[in-house]
């Protein structure tokens, strides 16, 4: 199948890994992967800290870029979250039903990375190896807005190698929010302390997650902690082979 | 009558006003024995709620009903509300209709006063809080008696309520103990939860009795028989509702029930969302007078107070919805960590962070929809299905375009939010931007940067920041596959 990646803008400035690791895990699969290269963002910070307006041209934007496309993918689950939950309103806040059209007929094409995986291309053994210590943190968007449930831990599980270990109070929010985490930032930080607290208390060595937003956050509080534990997106560890094996898939 | 240590009159109680919840904040994260105690009882009724929800296997479709009812009562408010209104006369109650909280507790002093009376007992009420009728009773020199353990300890400390179902939350027994001994004229108190109880019910018991007036709010009332409700775990609310000659309840006027067949559904979703019950120790109901049975004098006051206005708004109008069950609260990772006094209002929390900026204007709480990482769990838990991340993030867009009005001149936030739009809405512009960031990556040491400038240091006061990599996933695809697909 040809699937159109959507990486997400700060994932495009600060972790473009994921995105490599998307390509290679697609490819592996005998996919093919397109990259539009009009693609900017979809618009979430804005949308979530009260700018409409601005962001009508970026929904339009999203919609044309992505329209011709069968499947598109996102290693991003709150920007999936974003496109589904949000752009329909912003078709009403434009005052354009024609948009409100396309959107509805574009957003369930629009999935999630594990979701792809899963769900559209029924796969939960990409032929991974990983030998380290890893817990997995939902975070909210994926859990709660997209409703991903067990898909991850399903994928991580058919990781080889893998020593996969539960985080305690898993589903509990780390503090990210977006503009959040700046705009309150003494209670974010309350609550990225108990994040960090239940990551070391699984003596893990690798924390993982759908999105890199909120490993940002945690990572970036883990590292101010020097606590040695390291943040990689859930895409990079399923990209992850062992060069010596006889056959990776 | 009413004298000694603890007449309301003599006591001074804190009033809630919306201000800055990042700096009202401030204080309560600081505070390790409010933390402790916030977080010991709100993770345990969140467990409590989690197993007598999970126990029923029609909790979703409870939900989808509870919601289905209160969408269909709010958009056939003003003909339920006459029948109710019509009911309630035909059963012997009067009928009142305040439009603001200074009519409301005009009304209600007014009623006092035509009694000579010169105290009343109050069952907890949150639509009485909202209206400050308390204060407005005690300037009108009558002391208004709270009869709920938890609202008794918060009127005795001068303190203001901060949980929509515990309002002394935030107050552990030794601190409770501690209170009723310098109160309560008594000379010995163990911190035992049934002794404070018992030193309560004999505070108590002698104010119910000689009471004439009693108050309360209203958790359900049923157009089509005009029955009024109030459903409490103590008692004390059957005794204010059965022992006083006069009964006055005010009620919001959302707070309708088309039938008694819809009141099965919130018997169901409020107990076990609330004080994780099936079913709440005391549920009364009352239907006008009845001679010989109750109070002889019945006024039912319909409170708006803003609620027409949240009705007008079609994002926001679900807000009416609620049913008060505080299990937004007890589940939101910011109230636990701040206590509901942050929120400046008798409603903290979740449903706070919507309904405070809804019933007092954006420009009133500008600051309460962003007291949210919109983690969505109190959604998840919404007895009524209250999309409570939609509403706040609609009313952060009313706060927004607010302050566009109100000022020509763009903010800070509002120009960087510009500027980033622009950056986004072109191809070229938007690669210009990234090539500045990749450029700007290499000269950092490590992987996280310690510290960053402008409002960005609110991150790097507690967190580090990622080093932007040299090569962006833009660039790096450009460069791979020249040949390139779908640009």
């Amino acid at each position: 199948m040809r699937i159109a990646l959507f990486i997400a803008c700060y994932n495009d400035a600060l972790y473009p890994s994921t995105g490599r690791a998307v390509v290679r895990v697609l490819e592996r699969l005998g996919h093919e992967v397109a990259f539009p290269l009009a693609q900017t963002c979809c618009g979430q910070m804005h949308f979530n800290t009260g700018y409409q307006t601005e962001i009508v041209p970026l929904v339009r934007r999203f919609v044309e870029t992505f329209e011709p496309f069968e499947a598109i993918v996102s290693p991003s689950g709150s920007c999936v979250g974003m496109v589904r939950d949000a752009y329909p309103r912003m078709a009403v806040v434009a005052g354009d039903t024609h948009l409100a059209r396309r959107v509805e007929e574009l957003a369930p094409r629009v999935f999630e990375f594990t979701e792809l995986l899963v769900d559209r291309l029924g796969i939960t053994d990409v032929g991974a190896s990983y030998p380290h210590r890893v817990t997995y943190h939902p975070t909210c968007h994926s859990l709660r807005a997209l409703g991903l449930g067990d898909k991850p831990l399903r994928l991580l599980r058919a990781v080889r190698g893998i020593d996969l270990v539960e985080l305690p109070a898993a589903e509990e929010c780390c503090g990210f929010g977006g503009t959040f985490a700046v705009k309150n930032a003494e209670v974010s930080t309350a609550m990225v302390a108990d994040k960090t607290r239940h990551v070391l208390g699984t003596g893990a060595e690798v924390l993982t997650a759908a999105d890199n937003s909120c490993l940002m956050h945690i990572g970036g509080a883990l590292s101010r902690m020097r606590t040695g534990v390291d943040t990689v997106h859930l895409a990079e560890i399923l990209a992850s082979v062992d060069e010596h094996a006889p056959s990776a898939l | 009558m009413s004298g000694g240590a603890a007449d309301p009159r003599q006591l001074h109680p804190t009033v809630l006003r919306p201000g800055d919840f990042p700096t009202m904040a401030h204080e309560a994260l600081g505070d390790a024995q409010l933390r402790r105690n916030l977080g010991q009882a709100t993770a345990t009724i969140r467990a409590k709620r989690e197993n007598v929800t999970a126990e029923l296997d029609d909790w979703q479709a409870l939900r989808a009903a509870g919601s289905a009812i209160k969408t269909r009562v709010l958009r056939h408010l003003d003909t339920y509300l006459l029948q109710l209104e019509e009911a309630v006369t035909a059963a012997g109650g009067q009928v009142h209709w305040a439009a603001d909280a200074t009519e409301a507790t005009a009304l209600v002093t007014r009623l006092v006063q035509a009694h000579e009376a010169d105290e009343v007992v109050k069952v907890k009420s949150l639509t009485t809080d909202e209206i400050e009728l308390n204060e407005a009773l005690h300037a009108a020199g009558i002391a208004a008696w709270e009869t709920d353990l938890a609202e008794l300890i918060v009127q005795l400390g001068e303190d203001a309520p901060s949980h929509i179902l515990v309002p002394a939350i935030h107050k552990n027994r030794a601190e409770i103990r501690e209170l009723f001994l310098r109160r309560l004229d008594i000379d010995e108190l163990s911190d035992e939860p049934a002794d404070l109880a018992g030193a309560a019910r004999a505070h108590l018991r002698e104010r119910f009795l000689r009471a004439k007036v009693g108050i309360s709010g209203v958790n359900f009332a049923i157009a089509e028989t005009g029955t009024v409700s109030v459903v409490e775990s103590e008692g004390n609310g059957r005794m204010c509702v059965t022992l006083p000659e006069v009964l006055i309840s005010v009620m919001g006027i959302e707070k309708i029930l088309p039938t008694w067949d819809d009141l099965g559904v919130f018997m169901q979703l409020l107990p076990r969302s609330s004080t994780a019950e099936r079913m709440n120790p005391y549920n009364s109901f009352w239907t006008g007078v009845s001679p010989g049975d109750g109070p002889c004098e019945f006024h039912l006051v319909l409170l708006d107070n803003g609620r027409s206005d949240v009705l007008a708004d079609e994002i926001g109008r679900q807000t009416l919805r609620c049913i008060r069950c505080s299990a937004c609260l007890n589940v939101c990772p910011v109230y636990e960590r701040t206590g509901g006094h942050a929120y400046g209002s008798v409603y903290p929390g979740p449903i706070g962070a919507i309904l405070t900026p809804q019933l007092l204007g954006v420009e009133q709480a500008g600051t309460l929809p962003y007291a949210s990482s919109l983690c969505g769990r109190c959604y998840e838990v919404c007895p009524v299905e209250i999309d409570i991340p939609e509403v706040l993030v609609h009313l952060r867009n009313r706060v927004v375009e607010e302050k566009k009005r109100r000022s020509r001149v763009p903010g800070s936030e509002q120009l960087a939010m510009r500027a980033l739009a622009w950056f986004f809405a072109d191809q070229r512009r938007y690669e210009a931007g990234l090539a500045a960031v990749e450029r700007g990556g290499p000269f950092a040491r490590s992987g996280w940067l310690r510290r960053l400038p402008g409002v960005a240091a609110a991150w790097t006061d507690a967190r580090d920041a990622p080093v932007p990599p040299g090569e962006s996933f833009r660039s790096w695809w450009k460069s791979e596959r020249r040949a390139g697909t779908g640009s």
